[in-house]
């Protein structure tokens, strides 16, 4: 079945739309191209917002734990005052709580032998408690014990080729950092976010070893698990009960993710600049929309004058130009998802963000292709009303 | 003797026009008395801005009354809404001195558009109909063909096969033989003669072709706004001979 016939028998109508944008082929392949373009443009942006909320939660959703105690003034992991480890025994003390762990959190530079600096989130944690739940870690926690040991995220981007395989295989690898020679001790598999090319975790003496400007009784942040039975949030209520507010606030593991993940978003420039990515990307499509229809419109004036004059209503020359959209959204998005899949694989590859296309976003930007198009062709139906069945005699 | 309004296709009294606004503000027709019956051909003559494309784009419905009484078909349309205009227009045909198809449509698509505005009952069978309007024009072979495949001529049968598909109550036709050789426009306007015949069709033309007027019932002349002469054509019966305007 064409496609003439196939859109006939939807709208139950010669399909004037279609015949008028397939009658010029080059217009209306740079119109597909553009509507194209604009998908591709907020694809990638929706990807890299996408890849930005997924990097931030990584290391959330590795913590073993259930509540996360940290500094009244924190926005992200890595920022905000210490958590006094006094805290963690008045948590330890709350109902529901069932253990309590600290969590030392700083940047560490990892230089390369060709001179570049690797960026590592370091996490230092007591490698007598479960901090993480990430296999690698939990297995290489009695390596921690020994001073200057160090396991290694494996997904650290730009490591020196095969370095990991060579680890993995027994070889044993040192770097200098601050001063003092770490040597890995295991590997394990988190990946890096936009700001840090990877992560590291050392014991609690070794980090503080490394940082000595940190002190031992103020760590970043204290993880705490739930006794069997517990509800999360009513013990996190509770601990910010007994917790003073001026100093730590309590939340449930989901909280503090999504307080990260709104601040990351809403607050950092890199989260307002792929919204307005989008916020642009639908502006170019509903421009080169509106541009194409009009355009047509402009082009077929007599035409729909002459059928004005024959008795067609208004709704029949809105539902050209609307069926006119929906050809170009829906032909236009099936390209545009496309590229996008590969441009997603491309920048996963080189950049190791966790970039993936997801069910719901390429619908969400399927159908929001279909409403950029019918918000062009509803722009573009004004030039109609020029369309006067008396000037064509 | 005037024909009685219930035989009447149209019927004006008073109608007056004008265009612009302010100082600016011109009449383009003055009080015109005019009552057409039905199944007839009548022609209007008239220079160049004497009114007579006023007075057609008037009585099909695609202006507005400003001022006079109007009545087409049984329809009021002095105070008419867009919806009661298009509805008339709907039971008329249209035929423009330019062709005016779709560019992007066939001949066989472009007559359909004549049959879609009546809805999709209208459609059963279409295409033998339209083919056989087509054939009947002279235009057999060229029902899938673009307009842009189509000679001048050729477009303009297509534009009148588009106008008479949905068997139009009356044709209003502006120069429609302009375009076509001697043969093709006797062609049509006998086609059309046949239908005010056989199907109580009504034609008012705008021409200055003198072959047409020769099958004329009725011929009107205009200037200034006016209908100056009201004669008999050389195809008139004896009732239309007896005259037609009140």
């Amino acid at each position: 079945m064409s496609v003439a016939a196939a859109l006939e028998r939807l709208i139950g109508r010669l399909p004037i739309g279609w015949l008028q944008l397939a009658h010029s082929p080059v217009r209306f392949s740079a119109a597909l191209a553009g509507v194209a373009f604009a998908v591709i443009l907020i694809l990638m942006q929706l990807g890299f917002m996408g890849a930005l909320i997924d990097s931030v939660k990584v290391p959330y959703q590795h913590f073993a734990a259930d509540i996360v105690i940290s500094a009244s003034d924190m926005n992200t992991l890595a920022d905000g005052g210490p958590a006094p480890r006094q805290r963690m025994y008045e948590a330890l003390a709350v109902e529901g709580v069932a253990s309590a762990t600290p969590l030392y959190f700083a940047k560490l530079d990892w230089k390369q032998p060709d001179g570049t600096i690797r960026s590592l989130d370091t996490f230092g944690v007591d490698p007598a408690a479960r901090a993480f739940r990430t296999p690698g870690i939990e297995a290489g926690r009695a390596a921690l014990m020994l001073s200057d040991a160090a396991l290694i995220d494996r997904r650290t981007r730009n490591a020196p080729k095969g370095l990991f395989d060579r680890i993995a295989a027994g070889e044993t690898y040192r770097f200098e950092a601050k001063g003092r020679t770490l040597t890995i001790a295991g590997l394990f598999e988190m990946g890096g976010g936009f700001v840090s090319d990877g992560y590291l975790v050392v014991s609690d003496q070794t980090f503080l070893k490394l940082f000595p400007q940190r002190a031992a009784g103020a760590p970043n942040h204290i993880l705490l698990t739930l006794a069997q039975g517990a509800d999360a949030a009513a013990t996190a209520a509770r601990l910010r009960q007994a917790l003073p507010a001026y100093d730590v606030v309590a939340r449930t593991v989901a909280e503090a993710m999504a307080k990260e993940v709104s601040f990351q978003t809403t607050q950092r420039p890199v989260g307002i600049v792929f919204g307005f990515g989008v916020v642009i990307g639908a502006m170019v499509g509903i421009i080169i929309v509106y541009q194409v229809l009009s355009t047509d419109v402009a082009d077929h004036i007599r035409e729909y004058a002459t059928f004005k004059a024959m008795g067609y209503p208004q709704r029949f020359f809105l539902g050209v130009v609307f069926e006119e959209a929906f050809v170009l959204a829906v032909l236009g998005f099936l390209p545009g998802l496309v590229v996008s899949l590969g441009l997603y694989k491309l920048v996963n590859i080189v950049t190791a963000l966790p970039l993936a296309m997801t069910a719901p976003r390429a619908v969400g930007v399927f159908l929001g292709t279909l409403a950029m198009c019918a918000v062009s062709g509803a722009i573009a139906t004004r030039k109609l009303a020029r369309a006067d069945p008396a000037e064509l005699f | 003797m005037a024909a009685p309004d219930s035989e009447a296709a149209i019927v004006a009294r008073g109608l007056s026009h004008w265009f612009g606004a302010g100082e600016a503000r011109k009449q383009a027709l003055f009080g015109v008395d005019v009552t057409i019956r039905r199944g007839k051909l009548t022609v209007l003559l008239g220079a160049s801005g004497s009114g007579k494309t006023t007075l057609l784009t008037l009585l099909g419905g695609l202006r507005h009354v400003q001022e006079g009484d109007v009545r087409v078909l049984g329809l009021q349309l002095a105070g008419a809404d867009e919806a009661t205009l298009a509805s008339l227009r709907r039971r008329v045909g249209f035929i423009f001195q330019a062709h005016n198809l779709h560019d992007s449509l066939t001949a066989m698509q472009n007559v359909r558009m004549g049959l879609e505005v009546h809805g999709r009952a209208a459609l059963r069978d279409w295409e033998r109909g339209a083919a056989h309007l087509l054939g009947l024009l002279g235009l057999a072979d060229r029902l899938d063909y673009l307009p842009a495949k189509l000679s001048g001529g050729q477009k303009q049968r297509v534009a009148v096969a588009r106008a008479l598909i949905g068997n139009p109550e009356i044709v209003f036709a502006d120069e429609p033989t302009a375009a076509l050789d001697r043969d093709s426009a006797l062609n049509v306007v006998d086609m059309l003669k046949r239908l005010g015949r056989a199907r109580g069709t009504t034609t008012l033309m705008v021409t200055h072709d003198s072959k047409i007027m020769d099958r004329a019932d009725r011929i009107l002349t205009m200037e200034d706004g006016r209908i100056v002469e009201d004669r008999a054509g050389p195809a008139a019966d004896h009732d239309s001979r007896a005259g037609g305007v009140p």
